[in-house]
């Protein structure tokens, strides 16, 4: 049956009733429905839709006619509410963005005009491309995307190296640029240490560790895990260590990388040996014995950041930093308890760990390894959750909860497990809530272990600051009261694992002995590397829009790049684009 | 490789360098066959790149129907459908002989067109005149009514501006009625109330000081008075002939027209001169009128998109807020961000049309078609919607895309013929 309301001289645009009448449409128990402006044309309009009611007769060009079709007649209201309701709220929400959006590089250019630094995170296929168009632009880039080849980092770098320009990447995880979190980054004091790192969560943990120990960072460079690599000989590196050097505010510098080749390492080591500011390195995985001259060789990253902090306070270097600190819990184990699980969301955390666990077993861990195993050994396991095979079509944990839970019930489940050691990543970029999401798992496994009368005991480290936006106090008291241990480091917390197993590392004394003498390196830095250490950045984000984030709570401006890939992928439409430049 | 011109970048600049200093007048209203010799035969012009009869939508092949009654070569509808189908009419694009046609875009030589001279480049473009809403010729619909309002047309509305501009002497600056409506709300496609009242307020003195016959000024008047879009044929003439002036530079990747025929739609680019790169149309998406829906729409159809190639139309979205809810339910965001992203397609802004929802940025200029492939964002066009069969009319309005193959055919060819790439 056709009911009519008039509403009179409520006049409004004939597009905004079409919308409502096509919202009002979608309602249960309405089989037509119309809404217009009682003109002479739109009576005829309904008349032609047999929806023309004697009511409308008296309706004028600016009364707004309703003339519904339905079989109940308390739908009627339901609409006329609806009807008030849409009228009411036709302003539209705006939400404004502190940063605009673009689909290309030179609307993002137009936009930023001072744009000095790329953020790429696009599909690895792509990022080398996209890389070079920032580079084309006179832009620093720091390539987060991995998969790229080992031949396009190589074009890449040299081709930034000839321009004046850095690098970090690919693969670069974190960045700290004039106080801008880039990427996954803590937020942290500003200081005196500059940092220069070929690995995302070593640069994490020494620049975290730094400042809890009170002292601050100038910039942390990324330079991708690949750089000392021979077949790209240490491009972002050396020139990163030059920047640093040159940067007035930067005493000290840091250095963070896995052992490089013997000729790269060999450049490296000249370069340090040349600067007029101390330099503490940890290659990680080599134990060293001794300081070699300008250099300061750490064994852990604890350590690390340790010795930065006593050089640019102007403390007396000690012969070891590593030993624990902390009270070894007592613990109640069945006689078959004997082993750790080390089970890590950041790579390099987990490799010191397996690093620490081997010297600990007196165990050659330098072997190959099954892909995400960082030790595999005697039933003491570290696994690289954020690897590759474990990241397939999954998020990674850092952002996401379930496959570390999952190898927690895996790792409990095997007899042998008396302990569980973990890392706990904060800053820009991940979970926001990591330590609230584990602690079901956690307390799962320590019930179920429970109900066949034995303990498993969860040892953690949290990475971050009291400045990153999970608020490093909260996530530590939440672990805490789910009866995780904590401890200030990773190496703090594996030697707390090892040490409830009755099992210690031999402490190294280092001293400083006089380097090899060798010719002094000719430092030069560009004027565009030298305006990235000293000016916020302005920064064009290339892929994913939470980088934005970071970005702009700390000062630095950000155009977002939509990224798409060009010509949709169409390789003959890339190729003809190419050319038509 | 680009004539005088060191690189694509610099050919495209000179040819958007035309586009900013043309200077289009509106300069009579003529009979089509005056202007354009083809149509002193059996011929029509249609909307679009060429077309066949039988490939033609229903609206266009009543359009077809109702030129030919009008021109007189038949004397009924089926005798007329006959003779079309016999293949006894030529059909010819109108952009092929300096014209543009609205929807079917279906012109004869009894038609009066409106005369728009470039005086930057000398030459000229012609479009029929505006017929208003409902039964309409360019919608597909031949009833009496329809011939009625033809030939009062060709018998009183043209002669009588015609007489009017020629009263005015020199004709009517185009550009200087553009700039000031895009600042009171037009976009030049889907909304031209501005721009009609702006010439109905340009031309009625002049139409008051001719000799015709005070009920015909009335009537003529109160045509253009009751006419919103009238300005939109006139905005068609006048952008046709400043395009066809900029594609004199034969060099480039600058879009020079974009035009659809119902089942194809075309672009042309200034380095591949007169070739027309085609891909199957899109059908619009919009609001209708009660009683019609997305299922009745007709495929794209109109030379109209020539506003867009100009820069204004959908392009030109932010200019006007009044019709922005046809992109969809949203408000200024969606407008602002429907002409930023035609912007990233876009060379440069068109200092001329300065919008002042736009932070006073001119509208959008230079479509380069490799920016289109590479972002992959097809151009917007703002359009009426036909119903898909003759004669309905207007059933809604709404947006539609310009099809990317277009664009990726036309870089394609333009890179083979500089020998950059082999051929596919």
């Amino acid at each position: 049956m056709l009911y009519t309301i008039v509403k009179q001289n409520s006049y409004q645009d004939s597009v905004n009733l079409m919308l409502l009448t096509n919202k009002i449409s979608t309602m249960d128990g309405i089989n037509k429905v119309q809404i217009m402006m009682g003109t002479p044309a739109n009576k005829d309009i309904l008349k032609a839709a047999d929806l023309y009611t004697e009511e409308l007769e008296g309706a004028a060009s600016n009364d707004m006619c309703i003339v519904v079709d339905t079989d109940s007649e308390e739908k009627i209201q339901e609409v006329l509410d609806e009807t008030d309701n849409y009228l009411n709220n036709q302003a539209i929400a705006s939400g404004k963005e502190a940063f605009e959006t673009v689909r290309s590089w030179d609307k993002a250019t137009k936009e930023l005009p001072g744009a000095n630094l790329a953020i790429i995170s696009t599909p690895g296929q792509y990022a080398a491309e996209e890389a070079e168009k920032a580079l084309d632009r006179d832009m620093h880039v720091l390539i987060f995307s991995d998969n790229v080849t080992v031949e396009d980092e190589r074009r890449i770098k040299e081709k930034a190296h000839d321009k004046g320009l850095l690098v970090m990447g690919p693969d670069c995880g974190t960045a700290v640029v004039s106080g801008v979190p880039l990427a996954f980054a803590n937020v942290m004091k500003t200081g005196k240490i500059g940092v220069i790192g070929a690995s995302g969560t070593g640069i994490q943990e020494v620049t975290t560790e730094i400042d809890r120990l009170g002292a601050g960072i100038s910039h942390a460079i990324g330079t991708g895990g690949r750089d000392l690599n021979d077949k790209i000989g240490a491009i972002t590196m050396l020139d990163g260590i030059k920047a640093l050097a040159q940067h007035s505010q930067t005493e000290v510098i840091t250095l963070i990388s896995k052992p490089p080749a013997k000729e790269v390492r060999d450049e490296v080591v000249q370069l340090l040996q040349s600067l007029s500011k101390p330099v503490v390195a940890i290659f990680l995985g080599e134990e060293p014995h001794n300081h070699e001259g300008n250099v300061y060789y750490a064994n852990t990253l604890e350590e690390t950041a340790a010795i930065a902090v006593d050089l640019v306070k102007g403390n007396p270097i000690k012969p070891n930093y590593n030993r624990l600190q902390a009270e070894v819990p007592a613990v109640t184990l069945k006689p078959e308890q004997k082993t750790i699980k080390g089970l890590y969301s950041g790579g390099t955390l987990g490799y010191e760990a397996a690093t620490l666990i081997s010297s600990g077993l007196n165990y050659d861990n330098s072997g190959a390894h099954e892909e995400g195993y960082l030790l595999n050994a005697n039933g003491f396991q570290v696994i690289d959750l954020g690897d590759d095979i474990y990241t397939q079509g999954k998020p990674h944990p850092m952002i996401d909860p379930d496959t570390r839970i999952q190898y927690f019930q895996k790792a409990a489940q095997d007899e042998s497990t008396a302990i569980i050691l973990f890392d706990l990543v904060l800053g820009y970029g991940s979970h926001e809530d990591m330590a609230g999401a584990l602690i079901p798992g956690i307390e799962k496994i320590q019930k179920d272990a429970q109900a066949k009368g034995k303990e498993i005991y969860f040892v953690a480290s949290v990475c971050g600051t009291d400045q990153d936006p999970q608020g490093i106090d909260e996530q530590k008291a939440k672990l805490e009261k789910a009866g995780v241990i904590l401890r200030d480091s990773n190496n703090q917390a594996v030697l707390t694992a090892l040490a409830m197993l009755d099992i210690q590392i031999e402490e190294v004394q280092k001293e400083l002995v006089p380097a090899t003498e060798t010719a002094t390196v000719e430092i030069t830095v560009s004027e565009a590397i030298q305006k990235l250490l000293t000016e916020k950045p302005n920064v064009v984000n290339v892929g994913l829009k939470k980088f934005t984030e970071a970005i702009t709570a700390n000062g630095g401006r950000v155009v977002q790049y939509d990224w798409r890939p060009v010509a949709g992928g169409n390789p003959r439409m890339r190729q003809i684009l190419s050319v038509l430049r | 490789m680009y004539g005088q011109y060191k690189t694509i970048d610099e050919a495209n600049r000179a040819v958007i360098d035309k586009v900013v200093s043309s200077a289009p007048f509106l300069v009579d209203v003529v009979p089509a066959k005056s202007v354009i010799q083809e149509l002193n035969g059996k011929v029509l012009l249609h909307a679009g790149p060429p077309i066949k009869w039988e490939n033609m939508t229903s609206p266009m092949q009543g359009s077809c129907i109702g030129a030919t009654l009008f021109e007189g070569w038949a004397s009924n509808a089926d005798e007329a459908a006959k003779m079309l189908e016999n293949g006894e009419i030529e059909f010819i694009p109108c952009h092929h002989v300096n014209a543009v046609g609205p929807m079917g875009g279906i012109t004869s030589g009894s038609m009066p067109v409106l005369v728009a001279e470039n005086r930057d480049g000398g030459n000229q473009a012609y479009c029929t005149m505006n017929e208003g809403i409902g039964a309409v010729l360019r919608f597909g619909a031949y009833s009496d009514e329809v011939l009625k309002r033809l030939a009062w047309f060709r018998d009183v509305l043209g002669p009588t501006l015609s007489k009017a501009i020629k009263v005015k002497g020199d004709g009517l600056n185009v550009n200087v009625m553009m700039a000031k409506a895009i600042t009171m709300g037009d976009e030049f496609h889907q909304r031209n109330i501005a721009g009609s009242l702006i010439f109905l307020k340009e031309i009625t003195p002049y139409i008051l000081k001719t000799d015709v016959a005070d009920s015909d000024k009335q009537d003529v008047i109160q045509f253009l008075a009751d006419t919103d879009q009238y300005f939109l044929n006139i905005a068609m003439a006048s952008t046709k002939a400043v395009m066809d002036t900029a594609r004199e530079i034969q060099h480039g990747t600058v879009v020079t027209a974009m035009c659809r025929n119902g089942y194809e739609f075309g672009i042309r680019i200034a380095g591949m001169g007169d070739q027309w790169f085609t891909a199957p149309v899109n059908t619009p998406q919009g609001l209708f009128f009660t009683g019609y829906d997305q299922d009745l729409a007709c495929p794209d159809m109109g030379d109209s998109a020539i506003t867009e190639t100009f820069g204004v139309g959908g392009f030109a979205m932010i200019a006007a807020p009044g019709v922005t809810r046809f992109v969809g339910a949203g408000g200024m965001d969606d407008a602002v961000n429907t002409s930023n992203d035609m912007m990233e397609i876009c060379i440069d802004h068109n200092p001329n049309f300065s919008i002042p929802t736009w932070d006073f940025k001119g509208s959008a200029l230079g479509i380069d078609a490799r920016k289109v492939v590479e972002t992959g964002i097809e151009p917007i066009i703002n359009t009426g919607i036909a119903h898909k069969e003759a004669g309905v009319g207007q059933i809604g309005a709404g947006t539609v895309r310009a099809p990317l193959a277009c664009f990726e055919k036309a870089i394609d060819a333009y890179a083979v013929k500089l020998g950059l790439i082999d051929p596919q």
